[in-house]
């Protein structure tokens, strides 16, 4: 039978803010375990949160990226539940007024745009890291607090995907938007951005929906599709042989592939919510929300919009430009000096983007400027450089940062296009290959190129290619 | 030893002249509470060499002249639910035995600021879950006008050692009238400050909507002088006002002539002993005769105060102890297995049995397809408890009326009978719902003996106004200066 996949999405992403959102502990990653604490975050006895401004002001930027209403009345709700990782045993996080509600996001699959909307945007503490001991028979545990209290925030979709390929597509953009945002480093595997997925079937045509199955351990994009795929056709199997599907959590075990029991729906947490005494309710101020309005960015696909209209990119061109904030600047940086966009595109794509591979570079710490590049196209287009030198010449710039025309001054690679001097050397290759005149005299084709060659070789690869070209035929036909 | 029965003012006075020296005080203090409180109970944690060392180090500045705090050298005991760096802090359970906060409460940090000389921690109800200091996991604390009487609580240990000539002033703290009824039950002064006025950061929380900490004392002036050092804006409790502390003994001998004050019949009703309502009869005719105006108010929820009490501060328990877990610090159950059993196991051996009831109570007033009908429910006749006050409030500067209903029971009387004990706290707990401040002080004694407390309440934030009215009533009788047979 043919059944239609409803997938709703809950995503955490760690906020980049310098200290956590209810103390002032540093929340860099990577610390010695148990470093970054005190005795708010690890709930001690006595002690009170504060509201970390910044992470709250965060959470505005992607409800408000995500279009949602801003609930102007907004507080925390301690939700319960016992975990060693967690160390109140209550979560600090928001239920019954969420930050932001019944917004919406865009994603494009197959040139088709799909609004998904957003249920709510809200923002809850991380919690720590549990550690097992690696030694057989251990019968410990060992918790890391660095990470607890850092500010999460959790975006949760409406069930409006369909298949893997708008999930997938919805993954990224929410990535990228946070990205733009600047609000989150959405580093997977450190953890800073999680999804998990809701799944339920129902028959094509159907209007009620299935019994959801949460999906949790989703530990990347990857697993997020996978376990997608088989959730659909495990459920969809038990359709097929007329079983219920139950409403459960199921874990993902990404070595077998597998989603296997969490849960079961009566054996579901009662998180016993209520409102965070210790925190006053927060009444949001117009006022500000229409600052951080001001501060939001051009998201991604308006971008990509605009560069397709505005420059007359293809739409693919333009994709691989906004993938990446700092390289959509880039190239924006790049056409105000000299407006050449397809060019600067395919050097951006192509070249930029292969020194960054093969070099391992990281993106936003490039050494080339923008202005550096343009000049370079610029010399390229006057004719001081050929392609080929400025292909090198490029690999210089993003080796040392130094700007084009000092590069080729010091490796004194500008063309040679001076006719004389040319001349001069085209008579020189002729005497010395005598053989290679008889060859082109007999009409082998090749003995041109050969002889271009030989010039190249003579002047270093500096000569006008055109020029010599143009020379040498007149020279041979002569 | 008449040296240890004089106010702390007095003493601070004696200090900055040098006629006393506090080093002396302390040794005098420790002396006497070496030979009392075998008996009272009222210390759970002595803190004498540190205490001899402060003293020493006062003394050293007053003799160069060098600037003093507000509290110099003024001997003080701690609630022992209020962190104290480097000092056991046991929330009189033996779920936090050996537990030694890392860290200072802010109103401890303030007393330290103020040179004052924290002597000990006091003894309480578990995690100030009471009305008599019984259910400490340590000891009984005995009232020191009757000693087969309870003190009451949870601030039990705070009010007995500061009735006892023990402590100069005492920190105790407030849920639903744990100062105040204690103070009353003890002969002593005790305020509830409005809440937000004092910062609880560092009080282990149990209703962390309610909770405050608040002066217990020997008279109304200590109070005042001590609120004025405990109050005011800390950045780490959010719920703390940013509102400036006055001088609360600046015009604290203003007198009463013209304010008009506020009886609720509501506080008259049933249960209220003979003794007690002659008492503060009485103290309303001495109010008259001081020129102020007696009206009658009505504050019509007072019936479910309790009730609404028993929910919110249950439920905010519940989460606010669910920290004590075994993981990370106090008391862990032996030979566990697996994270379950240490969880369940550590906290059954380290509650005591009317915690592990009230979390259960508070659990269930959360719990998924109750919460409307409990604790929403609750916090919206809450809010008609509020409102009810400020309504009267329009009307009246204050209202005065019994602390507790009975003067101080037999220990065990009320122990197995929770609903009798939480009756003992009608007049307190409404003041806790609304968050406005009360005091309650000396008024009389009853057949028996025992001190009997009259309670005044103020709108939000009018500790000052609150002050005075008590004030007037204390220049003009000397209840205050009783002091128990020991
Ligand atoms: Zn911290």
């Amino acid at each position: 039978m043919d059944y239609e996949v409803v997938i709703g999405l809950e995503t955490h992403a760690e906020l980049s803010t310098e200290s956590k959102l209810f103390c002032g502990c540093s929340t860099k990653f990577g610390a010695e375990p148990n470093t970054q604490v005190c005795p708010v975050c690890l709930g001690m006895p006595g002690v009170l949160p504060v509201v970390n401004k910044k992470a709250f002001e965060y959470a505005l930027k992607a409800a408000l990226a995500l279009n949602c209403t801003i609930n102007q009345h907004t507080n925390f709700d301690r939700k319960s539940y016992y975990y060693p990782d967690l160390p109140k045993n209550y979560q600090i996080s928001q239920n019954y007024y969420n930050l932001g509600v019944d917004g919406y996001m865009n994603i494009e699959v197959n040139d088709v745009m799909k609004k998904i909307r957003i249920h709510n945007v809200h923002l809850e503490e991380e919690a720590g890291k549990l550690i097992h001991p690696d030694e057989a028979g251990a019968d410990y545990s060992l918790v890391d607090f660095n990470r607890a209290g850092v500010p999460l925030l959790e975006i949760v979709s409406y069930p409006d995907m369909r298949n893997a390929a708008e999930v997938e597509n919805y993954m990224y953009t929410l990535r990228k938007i946070l990205l733009y945002t600047d609000i989150s480093d959405c580093k997977m595997q450190e953890g800073s951005l999680r999804f998990e997925a809701s799944i339920s079937l129902r028959k094509d045509g159907e209007q009620k929906l299935g019994n959801r199955v949460e999906m949790k351990n989703l530990n990347s994009m990857k697993s997020v599709l996978k376990a997608i795929e088989y959730e659909t056709s495990r459920q969809s199997e038990l359709l097929d042989r007329g079983e219920k599907i139950e409403r459960e959590t199921r874990l993902w075990d990404e070595i077998r592939e597998k989603s296997v029991r969490m849960r079961s729906k009566e054996e579901a947490q009662d998180y016993r919510y209520f409102p965070e005494p210790d925190l006053l309710p927060f009444v949001i101020d117009e006022k500000w929300v229409c600052s951080i309005k001001e501060t939001l960015p051009e998201l991604p696909l308006e971008k990509k919009q605009r560069f397709v209209e505005s420059f007359q990119l293809s739409d693919y061109d333009a994709g691989l430009l906004i993938e990446d904030k700092i390289l959509a600047d880039f190239f924006e940086e790049c056409v105000k000096e000299v407006n050449f966009p397809k060019v600067f595109c395919n050097w951006i794509i192509n070249d930029l983007l292969r020194e960054v591979k093969e070099k391992k570079l990281d993106i936003a710490l490039l050494k080339i400027k923008p202005a550096q590049l343009a000049a370079l196209v610029v010399m390229i287009n006057k004719g001081i450089i050929s392609n080929t030198i400025a292909k090198d010449v490029f690999s210089e710039m993003i080796n040392t940062g130094k700007e084009p025309k000092t590069i080729v001054e010091e490796k004194k690679l500008v063309q040679i296009s001076d006719e004389g001097l040319i001349d001069e050397i085209l008579d020189k290759v002729i005497a010395s290959n005598p053989n290679a005149i008889e060859d082109y005299k007999k009409g082998k084709k090749n003995a041109l190129a050969f002889l271009m060659g030989q010039v190249m070789k003579e002047t270093k690869g500096k000569a006008n290619p055109k020029l010599v070209n143009e020379l040498l035929k007149n020279k041979l036909d002569s | 030893m008449k040296l240890l029965s004089f106010t702390a003012l007095q003493i601070k006075r004696k200090i900055l002249s040098r006629e006393v020296l506090t080093a002396d005080l302390i040794k005098n203090l420790f002396e006497r509470i070496y030979k009392v409180d075998p008996v009272i109970q009222s210390f759970l944690t002595l803190n004498e060499d540190d205490a001899i060392n402060k003293a020493e180090e006062i003394d050293k500045k007053i003799a160069n002249n060098e600037n003093v705090g507000l509290l110099a050298g003024i001997p003080i005991a701690i609630k022992d639910n209020i962190c104290t760096k480097d000092l056991t802090t046991t929330c009189a359970s033996k779920i936090l035995r050996s537990f030694t906060p890392p860290y200072n409460a802010f109103v401890i940090k303030r007393l330290l600021e103020e040179d004052s000389i924290i002597i000990g921690k006091t003894n309480l109800d578990e995690f100030a879950m009471g009305s008599s200091t019984e259910n400490s996991s340590y000891k009984i604390t005995r009232n020191p006008y009757n000693l087969n009487c309870v003190p009451g609580g949870s601030s039990g240990g705070s009010t007995a050692a500061v009735s006892a000539d023990l402590a100069f002033m005492a920190l105790g703290s407030e849920t639903g009238g744990s100062i105040r009824q204690p103070a009353a039950l003890c002969g002593v002064v005790g305020l509830k400050p409005t809440y937000g006025r004092v910062s609880r950061y560092g009080l282990v929380a149990f209703g962390s909507s309610l909770d405050q900490i608040g002066p217990v004392t020997k008279d109304v002036s200590d109070a005042a002088l001590l609120l004025r050092v405990i109050a005011g804006r800390d950045k780490r409790d959010s719920t703390c006002a940013d509102i400036a502390v006055p001088d609360y003994l600046k015009d604290i001998d203003d007198g009463v002539k013209d304010i008009k004050i506020g009886i609720p019949a509501e506080y008259f009703g049933e249960g209220l002993e003979d003794d007690v309502r002659a008492a503060v009869d009485n103290s309303l005719k001495i109010y008259e005769k001081l020129g102020a105006k007696i009206v009658d108010v009505s504050l019509p929820h007072t019936e479910y105060a309790v009730a609404v009490y028993y929910i919110v501060a249950n439920a905010e328990a519940s989460s606010n102890l669910s920290r004590f877990d075994g993981v990370r610090y106090g008391f862990r159950a032996n030979d566990i297995k697996g994270i379950d059993e240490m969880y369940c196991r550590s906290r059954s051996e380290g509650f005591g049995k009317e915690v592990k009831r009230r979390i259960m109570l508070g659990n269930y007033a959360l719990s998924s397809g109750y919460y409307d009908a409990y604790y929403l429910k609750a916090s919206k006749v809450r809010n008609l408890i509020k409102k009810d006050f400020d309504a009267v409030f329009e009307k009246v500067d204050c209202i005065v009326c019994p602390t507790s209903p009975v003067p101080a029971f037999k220990i065990g009387d009320r122990f197995e009978k929770p609903l009798e004990m939480y009756l003992s706290d009608i007049y307190t707990i409404p003041a806790n719902l609304s968050g406005i401040p009360g005091i309650s002080i000396p008024c009389g004694f009853s057949k028996e003996g025992l001190p009997i407390g009259l309670q005044i309440l103020t709108n939000r934030f009018e500790e000052a106004k609150m002050l005075q009215i008590a004030y007037a009533f204390e220049r003009e009788t000397d209840f205050h200066m009783k002091k128990p047979k020991l």
